[in-house]
């Protein structure tokens, strides 16, 4: 046996030891996490403090309103309480799960984001799957033959991407495909009766948006794949493999590719907290009503209830996703589990 | 047992791909060829609510305007009033009673009567319900009393006289479905149970928050049926797409376009477009020193520019012709009074010895001569020494505040002016200006039929009580200007209120507390190979969407050779093209994983 993948925990008299382990360790995480949490509300809060710019003055722009009109909203949004009034509340409602109710929609903020969060799952999820699919399968077959013309060409296509504007690439996609797919929105105007109808014009609309977001994510997952990879191939366990007659490809697969593969694990859980708040360019261009959408629509206003309820959330996916991370690699990976 | 975790992520990559498949396996069915007409209308704002009792957003209102009649509204053919539900109206001998007859034979659209008592009761629940007040509070703020003393006619008593009686700019709802409704601000008054009952052009059927809002005709409107049958708004974040979704002929009308935008689409095919005359003025702000209400300064305005003669002086640095063809690209009329001149009637052209004429020779003679000296760095400074040093305020966000401030800084020194460019975003301009921190500033405001509101925004009564939100516009505080403000305020007679508007205009213009430095054209674009005969406002030069009114959409015609057929969307096909594409991508590394593997190679 070359590596140690099994993950059932090791038997015997050491079981109780590791379960009190494994306890103190997750109890540190999770509280860590906690803390980080706490310290995201405090922030959340005197950040968007700071962005200037009058919520009733957005509210109002442009239309007659009348002095007493003014006074009453923003008594019913509550700006000219003191700061320490407004973080209590804040705070208070934060703990009884309630995020407060945003300014211009009066709508609670919970339920905004709640009807938000599923098409930002559909289309980060998909991306996120798919662009760690393709970078690493991309980053096996570059590092395996280093230095080739596929190596070359595959981690310059990547890097480019990579650093091209996502808006401007959703724009050039919408253009180039001359109206092939939907330029706007996650649903047709008229929706389809059926289920199966309904599903096809969403895949329809997912596809645009998908791409763009996956051209420009997947150079990372194939880039962290090729060279922890390449550390792994100048392993002595890789001959011991080829000596014992295996065919090149199934050394890769069979054991170089599982052992490198524990970094890019960690890297798309990490990723993926990160991609739900990194989609608001994606989500603009292409306006597709997700959290991204959401945020950049709650600037505007700015709608502060709005605001710092998707601070919390998306923060929040961070640290949570990092968490995971943490645990499951603890769980994949034995040596850290040992040391 | 071994590589479980490799083969288990293998699987789930499998399993991703089959709804994928599926996608492309199954083709939706073509569009009907003969189904009903439906103008699709790109809306690139976001809906804030439909109920018209909390419904700011302009893209709101518009979609209010469709489902309510009003009592009276500004006509297609020159934004003057016209009947709407009231058929006629008249106003006591002391000017504070007006009667208005309600239209007979009026139905909502689920059968009942449109009465006067529905008309009392939007406006009385907007006077005694401050959450019925947030969007159109300001037009009862004068009410003494509403009534109906039957079906037919409706009283309404003012405590002032008001010549803008008939603008009000409120939708009519029926009392048999808003009496019961306790919390106006209920997310749940913006249902289609509450919202879908009207007595406009179009009702409102479906509404999906920030995707589409849905209308169709009304059968039994009262002006007769709309030509189309289905009006669906349908939300852009991004006006380029939407532009891209025009030439797709996914949708068939688009509004705000960029000069760039519509240069574009100009030439196109199947492809008209409008260029409007706006109702927006654009104004440089300078600051006169701003005050409260009670007369404490606020702010950090320049102490000179509270100097008239400083304030004119820069007037006669600026070109507004410039700034019309080089920055506005030539989409634009020349500047004049605060009412634009597609409100023909109120809009104010400086005769010739009043108007500020570009000159920069004179701007430096007036400079000189009022005490403000250049110093060695060619400079000016006041009599106390201050040098004449401006913060120029502007949108980071608009084409025009990056262009506009280059001239303008441009011109002012070559009067001896310095200018600080101050470049913020869209919030941190308003709260500078509604908070008297600026010296210059370009801003600029959207305007009714009706002038008394902008007139308004001038006056002293507008100062704000205490510093931060203010109704004012440019902290202006005049008798003079009060003095005609009022007096057209409650003159009835059309031709003697126009007189007195532009008069007060005037006198805003000499005292300039802010240049106005152009109106924008609004730029629009639709397929015509689909519809035809959308009506302007006004006639001949006026935008189509987003009027005072309904006109635009409710003329609306499908041409002559419109199919009714979707154009270049044969949907399923593509999405089993793009299927595939993903597919390709993803399944790649799939099948090549899945090979077969030889016996010998077990270890």
């Amino acid at each position: 046996m070359t590596t140690s993948v099994d993950t059932a925990g090791p038997a015997g008299a050491g079981t109780r030891r590791a379960g009190t382990s494994t306890l103190r360790f997750l109890a540190g995480k999770v509280g860590a996490a906690a803390v980080s949490l706490a310290f995201v509300v405090v922030l959340g809060f005197l950040l968007f403090r700071m962005i200037p710019g009058d919520p009733v003055a957005t509210m109002t722009r442009d239309r007659p309103t009348s002095p007493e009109q003014l006074a009453r909203l923003r008594e019913r949004l509550g700006v000219d309480e003191p700061m320490v009034r407004q973080f209590l509340d804040y705070a208070g409602g934060l703990l009884r799960g309630d995020l407060g109710t945003s300014y211009i929609y009066n709508r609670p903020v919970s339920a905004m984001i709640g009807e938000r969060l599923w098409p930002t799952i559909l289309l980060v999820g998909t991306a996120t799957l798919l662009a760690a699919a393709l970078g690493l399968w991309l980053g096996v077959r570059a590092a395996w033959r280093r230095g080739s013309t596929f190596d070359r060409a595959q981690t310059g296509i990547a890097l480019t991407l990579w650093s091209v504007p996502q808006f401007w690439l959703g724009l050039l996609l919408l253009t180039a495909t001359q109206g092939l797919f939907p330029s706007r929105g996650m649903r047709s105007p008229d929706i389809p009766p059926d289920l199966l109808g309904q599903a096809l014009d969403v895949a329809h609309h997912l596809v645009l948006p998908c791409v763009t977001l996956l051209a420009v994510t997947y150079a990372q997952y194939m880039l962290v794949m090729r060279s922890s990879l390449l550390e792994e191939m100048g392993a002595e366990y890789l001959t011991t493999a080829r000596a014992k007659g295996l065919r090149d490809d199934l050394v890769r697969a069979r054991h170089a590719v599982p052992n490198a593969l524990l970094p890019t694990v960690t890297l798309v859980f990490l990723q993926f907290g990160m991609v739900v708040s990194g989609t608001v360019t994606v989500e603009t261009v292409f306006s597709w009503p997700g959290l991204g959408l959401l945020t950049y629509e709650a600037l505007r206003g700015p709608d502060l209830p709005l605001l710092q309820g998707l601070f919390v959330v998306l923060a929040g996916a961070v640290i949570l996703m990092n968490l995971v991370a943490e645990v499951l690699y603890r769980v994949l990976d034995p040596r850290v589990r040992a040391s | 047992m071994r590589f479980t975790r490799f083969r288990r992520l293998r699987s789930v990559l499998a399993l991703a791909a089959v709804p994928l498949l599926g996608t492309g396996l199954f083709v939706p069915q073509a569009h009907a060829q003969d189904g009903p007409t439906v103008l699709r209308v790109a809306l690139v704002q976001e809906i804030d609510h439909l109920n018209p009792f909390t419904a700011s957003f302009a893209s709101s209102t518009m979609v209010g305007r469709f489902a309510w009649e009003f009592l009276t509204l500004p006509s297609a053919e020159d934004a003057t009033p016209t009947g709407g539900l009231a058929e006629s109206w008249s106003a006591s001998e002391d000017k504070l009673t007006w009667t208005f007859r309600i239209r007979d034979g009026v139905r909502w659209s689920d059968r009942e009567p449109v009465t006067a008592h529905d008309a009392a009761f939007t406006f009385n629940r907007i006077m005694t319900d401050p959450k019925a007040a947030e969007a159109n509070g300001s037009y009862v703020t004068n009410f003494a009393r509403v009534t109906a003393p039957d079906d037919r006619t409706l009283v309404i008593e003012t405590e002032e006289p008001q010549a803008s009686m008939t603008a009000l700019d409120v939708p009519i709802v029926p009392e048999h479905v808003w009496s019961g409704i306790r919390d106006m601000a209920a997310p749940e008054t913006d249902s289609i149970e509450v919202v879908g009952v009207g007595s406009g052009p179009f009702l409102i059927t479906e509404y999906r928050r920030n995707e589409v809002v849905r209308m169709k005709a009304n059968p039994d409107y009262w002006r007769g049926r709309a030509e189309i049958d289905e009006l669906q708004f349908v939300k852009f974040e991004n006006a380029d797409a939407a532009v891209n979704a025009l030439r797709n002929g996914e949708i068939d009308f688009v509004n705000r376009l960029t000069q760039a935008q519509f240069d574009t689409l100009r030439g196109e095919p199947n492809i008209a477009t409008n260029q409007a005359s706006g109702r927006r003025y654009r104004e440089l702000l300078m600051n006169p020193g701003a005050r409260n209400s009670a007369g404490q300064p606020i702010g950090d305005g320049h102490p000179a520019l509270r100097d008239v003669r400083v304030r004119r002086a820069i007037a006669k640095a600026i070109d507004p012709e410039t700034l019309v063809e080089k920055v506005l690209g030539g989409y634009g009329e020349l500047p004049g009074g605060l009412v634009p001149p597609i409100y023909a009637d109120h809009h104010y052209t400086p005769p010739a010895d009043k108007k500020y004429t570009f000159d920069l020779a004179a701007a430096n003679r007036e400079l000189d001569a009022a005490g403000y000296r250049r110093g060695p760095d060619g400079v000016r400074a006041g009599p106390d020494g201050r040098k004449l040093r401006f913060r120029l305020t502007a949108r980071a966000s608009e084409d025009y505040g990056l262009r506009a401030t280059d001239y303008i800084a441009g011109w002012l020194d070559r009067a001896g002016i310095e200018v600080v460019k101050n470049l913020v975003s869209d919030n941190e301009v308003d709260e500078t200006t509604s908070s008297g921190h600026y010296d210059l500033a370009l801003s600029g405001w959207g305007t009714n039929p009706d002038p008394d509101y902008i007139l308004a925004k001038q006056t002293c009564a507008a100062l704000p009580a205490t510093s931060g939100s203010s109704s004012s516009n440019a902290f202006f505080c005049d008798r003079t200007y009060d003095r005609l403000y009022q007096r057209q305020a409650t003159e009835l007679d059309p031709r003697r209120r126009a007189e007195l508007v532009r008069q007060a205009q005037a006198r805003y213009y000499e005292q300039v507390p802010s240049l106005v430095l152009g109106y924008d054209n609004v730029l629009e674009a639709w397929r015509s190979d689909r519809f035809s005969d959308f009506t302007e406002q006004p006639e001949g030069r006026g935008q189509i969407m987003e009027q005072t009114g309904y006109w635009g959409f409710y003329g609306a015609r499908p041409a002559d050779a419109a199919t009714g057929a979707d154009v270049g969307l044969p949907a399923g096909a593509w999405v089993a093209i793009g299927a595939g594409a993903l597919l390709l991508l993803a399944g790649g590394g799939t099948v090549l994983a899945r090979r077969r593997t030889p016996a010998e190679d077990r270890e």
